[in-house]
């Protein structure tokens, strides 16, 4: 069954139970992103994708929502370039994006301002270097919700992160903020292989950063348990 | 840290194990009633019990405002700092209950014999000020703070009519004198797609803010295929300046059941639930009762039966599907919609959920025909309606009068203005509302009249401000609210509910900046296009309305 509907003026034909992202997306027109990845559960939580459909009160997240028959869809309406820019400006008066490269030329090409919100409190936090394998900067975390979702149902089952919090005051976090040793965390990684920000990063990219060469990195006893001797 | 002895624990939550994560709830409740917190060996325990990963026990209740991961007093004073009360000087008794007691809000004593905090509304604007001082109110403190009422908070109950608050006034009406459920016998006798007819002809929308026909949602619920269909009571009633529920579902019980049992019949469900919000504790027993006389009367039992879930201080639970999420032992984040509650709803259940005064008049509905019903009101708002009003009135209290009283008729019900001052300000429909003016007094309180006006029904609050009210207070308010409330789902209200205040924080302390006109219309229209649920959609209404009808306020001091 396919069903045709028109995007941006443009009669465009979709799968049933296509989304209209991926409908856009394959006919060229861009939406961006910033929380959906094709490998978690859309949850239509960043709102950035949003888009105007004819007959609607609110705008659509565009992840989310179904083509279907006679639809008429606007990616770019005022309303939409409005909420897309603000978003950006209240992400960048919030978080530190300086690793988020995507977020970054959003910006640009929104004409979205770094400085629009002046006196703002930011979230902030310190970093939390406690295991071998990564380390966690909630400083640049954008709530994309994503390595909560792969640790979960989304991939890995096991449950070892969650919200604090609530609100502007949300952070990811741990049973009583526990250690991740201390956590049922495998150390699989999928949460930093979905990360958008640099929020969570490899512990040894983290290192190289900081100037440690290969060699003193090799020496440092990340935990890494020596193998013995046969 | 101190040995914490989980003896006592096991006991109190043993009958929430079978319930697995939608325990979850009801046991940190039963803990918290232990411990008086909840420390890391307990949170470990439940979840252990009710096989809940840690940390999702964890951001549960992280989630919550009444769950506590620290320690705090034994007693725990709860002063409403919300629109209503703050007319009356909360702020001064919030202060001099902690400079009483040594402490800051927000602070325990050394001892921990006592935690003070300010709240969001409690639900009792009528009597104001109030606090909640464990499970009981204290209302109308007096000026200097030394006299009070203690328990239950008394009904104050008027109007042009008496029909949905007929058993209203006297305290808890025993299903005896209740009688029957009458129209829960007559519902039987017509059969249940008669019965949803009959309600679809009534015209009846709900009374919860989101103004939706309650047939419809009855006839999809209906036709929904499902293992179990359930029908929910939102009893979260939450929306400042609300009071309404708190008066029925303390006063006649047995109307909020028989509507329960009247949809149960109609769509089918064989489980309900009553979800009230953490802050009417003192209803809970009341509640209770009532549910075990109509067990006993036969009304409940095997073909239905209805259960009390006790919320934990969260505005969101009262959006439908975050509601649902709490039910299920999750944190109150809403889901996003479609699918809609009728089909995939609690559990992922077809669902029929209403708020109590809409579950109020379907034993009138059914009773006495949705012609008998349609004598009151207006041809798109009919029935009997529930005004909750408060603030500079002369008599503030629940009224009931029927749909189409104008604002005027109600405020002159009211006794008009306190103090023979002139109307300023009248905020219609709470803190999701918007702000109406003298001129907009002719207006009649329809669903119709009113969006025609462009003004919102919402919840039935009027919240009256006389003309020595400084406005940016209400705001500043309003922002502070929405900002302590939002979930953090979403991003345009989890940051914009944080912008809006950080701008209206400014305007209440005279330091408007360049640009904050623009800034917050723009952080306004965003929540409200783009927000996942009414919370964020709405979360600037009221201040969008103030903007419109002083602008001056949000101008830069020369």
């Amino acid at each position: 069954m396919t069903v045709t509907f028109l995007m941006d003026g443009k009669e465009v034909t979709a799968q049933d139970g296509q989304t209209l992202l991926d409908v856009a997306r394959e006919n060229g027109i861009e939406i961006p992103t910033i929380c959906f990845h094709e490998a978690t559960t859309a949850n239509a939580v960043c709102r950035i994708c949003v888009v105007e459909v004819e007959g609607m009160r609110t705008l659509q997240p565009s992840c989310i929502v179904k083509a279907a028959t006679n639809m008429k869809v606007q990616t770019r309406s005022e309303k939409v370039v409005r909420a897309r820019k603000t978003i950006l400006e209240m992400l960048s008066a919030t978080m530190d994006l300086s690793e988020a490269a995507d977020i970054q030329a959003m910006m640009k090409e929104y004409g979205a301002r770094d400085e629009r919100f002046p006196d703002a409190v930011r979230r902030e936090s310190d970093i939390k270097d406690d295991n071998p394998m990564y380390i966690r900067d909630y400083s640049k975390c954008l709530l994309c919700w994503r390595c909560v979702q792969v640790c979960a149902d989304d991939a890995q089952f096991t449950y070892a992160i969650n919200f604090e919090g609530r609100g502007y005051e949300t952070q990811i976090g741990t049973f009583f903020d526990k250690a991740i040793p201390q956590t049922t965390c495998v150390l699989c990684g999928q949460c930093v292989g979905v990360c958008p920000t640099g929020a969570l990063k490899p512990k040894r990219e983290f290192l190289l950063e900081k100037g440690k060469t290969p060699a003193e990195i090799s020496v440092m006893n990340t935990g890494r348990k020596q193998r013995k001797p046969r | 840290m101190s040995e914490i002895n989980l003896t006592p624990l096991k006991p109190a939550i043993e009958k929430y194990i079978p319930l697995g994560r939608s325990g979850l709830l009801p046991a940190l409740h039963a803990a918290q009633k232990i411990y008086n917190w909840l420390p890391e060996e307990v949170a470990s325990e439940i979840a252990k019990s009710l096989r809940v990963p840690l940390a999702d026990v964890h951001g549960v209740i992280e989630f919550y405002s009444m769950y506590y991961n620290k320690p705090v007093g034994k007693k725990i004073i709860r002063v409403c700092t919300d629109q209503a009360c703050a007319l009356k000087n909360a702020d001064g008794l919030l202060h001099h209950l902690c400079a009483h007691h040594g402490i800051e809000p927000h602070q325990t004593t050394e001892d921990l014999s006592l935690t003070i905090e300010p709240s969001p509304c409690l639900g009792i604007c009528e009597q104001a000020p109030v606090a909640l001082v464990d499970d009981q109110a204290e209302t109308n403190i007096s000026t200097d703070f030394h006299t009070y009422e203690v328990g239950t908070p008394r009904s104050i109950v008027d109007g042009t009519l008496r029909i949905l608050t007929a058993n209203c006034g006297n305290g808890p009406t025993s299903l005896e004198k209740y009688g029957k459920y009458a129209g829960l016998e007559k519902a039987q006798a017509l059969g249940r797609l008669e019965v949803i007819e009959e309600v679809k002809a009534s015209g009846l929308i709900g009374r919860g803010g989101a103004a939706f026909p309650t047939g419809i949602k009855g006839e999809g619920a209906e036709r929904a295929i499902g293992d179990q269909k359930y029908v929910v009571c939102n009893a979260d009633e939450s929306e400042p300046g609300t009071f309404k529920d708190r008066v029925l579902l303390n006063d006649d019980p047995h109307r909020v059941i028989e509507g329960m049992c009247i949809t149960a019949y109609a769509v089918g469900a064989t489980k309900g639930y009553i979800y009230i919000r953490g802050e009417y504790p003192y209803i809970v027993p009341v509640l209770e009762h009532a549910l075990s006389e109509a067990r006993e009367a036969g009304y409940l039992g095997e073909h239905f039966d209805i259960e009390i879930r006790v919320g934990a201080g969260a505005y969101i639970c009262g959006e439908e599907t975050a509601l649902f999420e709490s039910i299920e032992g999750k944190r109150g984040f809403p889901r996003v919609k479609p699918p809609f509650p009728t089909t995939f709803g609690l559990f992922g259940e077809p669902t029929v959920i209403n708020n109590v005064e809409t579950l109020c008049n379907l034993p009138l509905i059914i009773s006495e025909g949705a012609q008998g019903y349609r004598k009151f009101g207006t041809e798109k708002s009919p029935g009997p309606k529930l005004f909750c009003v408060s603030g500079d009135v002369a008599k503030p209290g629940l009224y009931e009068v029927s749909f189409g009283a104008t604002m005027r008729e109600l405020l002159d019900l009211a006794g008009g203005v306190a103090n023979g001052r002139k109307l300023k300000a009248v905020l219609l429909g709470g803190a999701a509302g918007a702000f109406a003016t003298e001129e907009h007094l002719d207006i009649k309180l329809t669903f119709e009249d009113l969006r025609a006006a462009g003004l919102p029904l919402g919840s039935g609050v009027v919240l009256v401000y006389d003309e020595t009210r400084d406005m940016r207070d209400a705001l500043h308010r309003i922002g502070h609210f929405f900002a302590h409330e939002s979930c953090g789902k979403c991003y345009p209200c989890q940051m914009g509910t944080q912008r809006q205040m950080e701008i209206l924080n400014r305007v209440a302390g005279g330091r408007v900046l360049e640009g904050d006109f623009v800034r917050l219309q723009d952080v306004g229209w965003t929540m409200t296009d783009a927000s996942i649920c009414g919370l964020g959609q709405t979360a600037a209404s009221a201040v969008l309305s103030a903007m419109k009808l002083w602008p001056e306020l949000f101008e830069v001091k020369s």
